[in-house]
């Protein structure tokens, strides 16, 4: 296990009009080698943006980044945030690539899969056209898509959401890269779809041993892929360890409440949902205290400090699970249990 | 796909034949005598009535028109006896205030048109689309205010009185480009009076329509910079004068390249304004001569020469277009 | 007891032009094909399948919002399938819809109280103590500040705009509400929220729910009975609890293995049914069974002959290998 990727203290923010926009405030985050590591929140929560920090697609004209975003290669360190545009455009697509939501609109429409592939193919290898249309039809047959040399030719609009996703995936691996970014990569897709997707995304890690950096919402996508898990709100981390401590020992008020409100194929029946009141906060003048207190309600059994005004820090509960909570960890670790037992067979 | 052209062609046809009788229409409808017109002031009404016959007004107005439309791959006589001439195929008929064959006019006035449509055509390409990308690229700069402020003006002075401030200073006052007395000459026998010719009317158009362009380029660019394909282009390591030309571009130019032909084909119907403020003698000045005198044949051969022109311009964007985005051709 | 709703092969076929430019390519996209079912007084019938089966369709289609290229639908009685625009205008006061996505499916010129007070004046109702307090209260009801009134939808977030939405639907305290995918587009913790209050709105106002989801997890929390869809039929019915516990159709199954579970060692552990390739396209479904290009048991007589809805145990399920 090699460690491929190491964000530390990123801060991501955008300065309008109204105030500063704390996207991301302070992420800590490693990726090793053959690991998934998922980033989980809803939206505002800051894990999109994180992804596009990591191969540095900011504006740098209108976004103020900090920390550090270190990818490591085998001839050595690259700090995206600091290192000059030329040496980051080197990492792209061939040490650490990205496939994106929407299938649809993430392909040029106007050229054919071959054209788009091989482009991707020669920015970083010196090979001649046919060489390139070759290793691109490769691809196209490692992901799965049928008479590949043929349809190699075609448009994108003359593929399926799921055929998309799986050229994007052709893409972005043609170069071997060591880092997979995946944001929301079947969010878009039928759930059936989706089930080949993550099929194929967990093989093909196995065979070139790549770490993936997985961005969603869905906690059913991340129980099935994960290995480690942070789950964001508001631009902070609020929990992160190993996948099954997450799911049966949640330590987060709002991780809790998330696995609470999901209403699950192999649930306890049917009744009210818990859902977390309140919505999710604006991202601009966020108070000093922790983020989610307005909608926390564990907040009433705090004692040692004020959650409104306090605020707290991500600690490390046990071996590598880390929460950040006033709370103290034997009542979080009561609660946890319960929502684990409610929610799961 | 050839069905495609052909089922297009016999719309066009469809189309020009209705536009041709539809002038005729309005023609019979006017309240005026063609004859008592071509004549001329102080004619007495017997050789207004001989012209009548000579140049075939006697006739009901259907017939005329039956005329009109076979004298398209036939010809057309006039007149009788001694004083019988004909306009040989394709005639377009007679215009008798300039005492020629309307496809002889037509022949003498297009190169001028045409001359003056091209010339603009890759002046505004030019520079719109190049300030519009230059604009979006430097977005929010001075450049980009630049380009606004150019948009403004552009788009707001109208053709006329742009080309008059242009006549007015550049050859009158500063006489940079030399007031030109020599009329039209082919670029082929000399280049050099061609082009001060025609500068000024260039300018003059170019300065609208390259004010258009570079609004419609510059949004086009930014918005086609927004989509998520481009964002995939940068992810895969693309450089950004790469992501901008074959990406950015291509995607954006798309609909641009199929307005400026839009546009090029109304300009080939006759740059009214400019021609009559350059008096350049061209398919505009002599429709627009035509309307004035009522000179009916030439009306009715310059109409449907523009209709012509934007019908088959039409086709060649439609087929263009699908050239250019892959989504529009079938599977 | 006669059901609220009926409805009897539905079907909505839409024609094609193809591509405009080179030649023609005449189809006919069989959206919705022959659907049946019923809906009692006060039940949840969840309507499931994925993109391209046809359920919004059906769901517009009930509602006449879509006009039925043929077959019956029959409400409280009344075959409302062919009635004129005036006739039905007291069947729009009973049956209403909650769309799918809260940024496109309000006015964004209207203020609140003017989506919300619509129903009253397109219906000439006059409630008791005026429109503007009876709207009020319906804004109350649904979770919204009655003194937001005058905003505009733009100045709310999704959840708080998909209350307006369903704010709108029960303004006339309708029978019958299709709520098409009502929240798909929302953030898992307000998705809990909105679906909480639909459950309460049910049981309070005593509606027939239509519920149209992907999502099955949502699916199976609201409905009491459930469809399937698939390229324009249904292909199961059954209660609920059934259902999920014991699909009888092979494309009900492979749709349950897929749906995720947010639980590592069950997720880990599943046996997974992954179906072989794509959705044909609705222009050219597959002759026979719909879905025999990708079935595992499809055998000769799933390619030329298409199944009945016909009872296995307690559900109703189109199959002529059921499991």
């Amino acid at each position: 296990m090699t460690k491929l990727l190491e964000i530390r203290n990123l801060k991501v923010t955008f300065p309008t009009d109204d105030g500063d926009v704390k996207a991301v405030d302070g992420l800590d985050l490693t990726l090793n080698s053959g690991e998934t590591v998922a980033l989980v929140g809803e939206s505002g929560s800051g894990k999109t943006v994180t992804s596009l920090s990591v191969l540095g697609l900011h504006n740098r004209n209108t976004t103020r980044l900090s920390g550090e975003i270190l990818v490591h290669t085998q001839s050595g360190s690259v700090d995206v945030n600091s290192a000059p545009d030329e040496d980051v455009r080197a990492l792209r697509g061939k040490e650490v690539s990205m496939i994106f939501q929407d299938p649809m609109s993430s392909l040029h429409p106007y050229y054919s899969i071959s054209n788009q592939l091989s482009e991707a193919y020669r920015i970083h290898n010196d090979v001649s056209k046919q060489a390139a249309f070759n290793r691109s039809v490769e691809m196209l047959e490692i992901v799965g898509i049928p008479e590949p040399a043929k349809r190699a030719k075609e448009f994108p609009h003359q593929f399926s959401g799921g055929m998309r996703q799986r050229v994007m995936i052709a893409m972005a691996l043609i170069n071997n890269p060591r880092v997979l970014i995946a944001d929301e990569p079947t969010t878009a897709l039928d759930v059936t779809v989706q089930a080949q997707i993550l099929l194929l995304l967990r093989n093909l890690q196995k065979e070139f041993n790549m770490g993936i950096l997985l961005i969603t919402h869905d906690l059913g996508v991340v129980a099935g892929v994960a290995d480690q898990v942070n789950v964001m709100y508001a631009g902070k981390v609020v929990e992160c360890g190993k996948v099954d401590e997450i799911y049966y020992q949640p330590a987060a008020p709002y991780t809790m409440g998330l696995l609470s409100s999901i209403p699950s194929v192999y649930g306890k029946g049917t009744g009210r949902l818990s859902a977390i009141q309140g919505q999710p906060p604006s991202l601009i003048n966020l108070s000093n205290g922790c983020a989610f207190e307005p909608r926390c309600s564990l907040k009433t059994l705090v004692t040692n400090a004020n959650c409104a005004t306090d605020k707290p820090l991500l600690v490390e509960d046990s071996a590598g699970h880390f929460a950040r909570c006033h709370l103290d960890l034997a009542t979080r670790k009561i609660y946890g249990q319960k929502v684990a037992a409610k929610g799961i067979n | 796909m050839l069905k495609f052209i052909g089922r297009r062609t016999a719309y066009a046809l469809l189309t020009l034949l209705l536009v041709s009788m539809a002038t005729y229409i309005i023609f019979a409808i006017l309240p005026f005598d063609p004859a008592a017109l071509s004549c001329g002031k102080g004619c007495r009404p017997n050789l207004i009535e001989a012209n009548r016959i000579r140049l075939g007004f006697d006739k009901p107005i259907w017939e005329q028109y039956w005329l009109f439309l076979s004298g398209i791959f036939v010809g057309r006589n006039y007149g009788m006896g001694d004083a019988a001439f004909s306009c040989p195929a394709p005639s377009f008929g007679y215009s008798f205030n300039e005492n020629a064959c309307v496809t002889d006019m037509l022949k003498q006035a297009l190169p001028v048109t045409l001359s003056l449509a091209i010339g603009a055509l890759i002046i505004w390409i030019i520079m719109g689309v190049g300030l519009g990308v230059l604009a979006a690229k430097m977005k929010n700069t001075p450049v980009d205010t630049g380009a606004t402020i150019f948009v403004l003006v552009g788009t707001s002075l109208p053709v006329f009185v742009t080309g008059l401030i242009f006549l007015v200073f550049l050859t009158i006052k500063w006489n940079i480009i030399p007031l030109n007395l020599t009329g039209y000459v082919s670029i082929f026998s000399n280049p050099i009076q061609f082009l001060i010719y025609f500068i000024l009317p260039w300018l003059t158009l170019a300065f609208n329509f390259s004010a258009i362009y570079t609004r419609f380029t510059r949004s086009a660019v930014l918005e086609t910079a927004s989509e998520d394909y481009i964002r995939t282009a940068v992810a895969k390591g693309l450089p950004a004068k790469i992501v901008l030309r074959k990406h950015t571009l291509r995607a954006a130019l798309s609909p641009i390249v199929t307005m400026a032909g839009l546009d090029f084909a109304s300009l080939l119907g006759g740059a009214i304004l400019t021609e009559t403020i350059y008096n350049l003698p061209g398919l505009g000045r002599m429709s627009l001569k035509a309307v004035y005198e009522f000179d009916l044949s030439v009306v009715v051969a310059t109409t449907l020469f523009a209709a012509a022109i934007v019908i088959f311009m039409n086709l060649l964007v439609d087929i263009l277009y699908a050239y250019l985005d892959p989504r529009v051709r079938i599977s | 007891m006669e059901p609220l709703l009926k409805v009897e092969q539905i079907q909505k076929h839409f024609s094609t032009r193809g591509n405009a430019i080179f030649g023609s390519n005449k189809g006919v996209v069989k959206a919705v094909d022959g659907v049946s079912f019923e809906i009692a007084v006060g039940e949840t019938l969840g309507l499931v399948g994925e993109s391209g089966c046809g359920k919004t369709t059906t769901g517009r289609t009930i509602l006449r919002l879509l006009e039925p290229t043929s077959g019956k639908i029959t409400y409280e009685d009344t075959d409302i399938t062919k009635l004129s625009t005036k006739a039905m205008r007291e069947f729009r006061s009973k049956a209403q819809i909650i769309f799918q996505d809260p940024y496109s499916s309000l006015n964004p010129r209207h203020t609140v109280g003017k989506i919300i007070a619509a129903p009253f004046e397109i219906q000439n109702i006059e409630p008791v103590g005026g429109v503007k307090s009876a709207v009020q209260e319906v804004m109350e009801r649904v979770g919204l500040n009655p003194e937001h009134y005058n905003r505009y939808p733009h100045e709310f977030s999704g959840g708080q705009r998909q209350r307006i939405g369903i704010a709108r639907a029960i303004a006339l305290r309708p029978k019958f509400i299709v709520a098409d995918e009502p929240v798909s587009a929302l953030d898992v913790s307000i998705q809990a929220q909105v679906i909480n209050l639909l459950d309460e709105l049910q049981s309070e106002f005593q509606m027939s729910y239509l519920f149209i989801a992907h999502d099955l997890s949502v699916v199976q929390h609201i409905s009491d009975r459930v469809a399937v869809m698939y390229l324009g039929k249904i292909v199961e019915i059954a209660q609920t609890t059934d259902l999920y516990a014991a699909p009888h159709h092979p494309y009900t199954k492979a749709l349950l293995s897929a749906v995720p579970i947010p639980d590592p060692k069950l997720e880990r552990s599943r046996e997974r049914i992954i179906l072989k390739g794509d959705l044909p396209s609705p222009i050219n479904p597959p002759p026979g069974c719909v879905f025999n290009t990708r079935c595992w048991k499809a055998q000769d007589i799933c390619l030329s002959q298409a199944p009945e809805l016909l009872q296995v145990g307690k559900s109703s399920v189109a199959c002529h290998f059921p499991e």
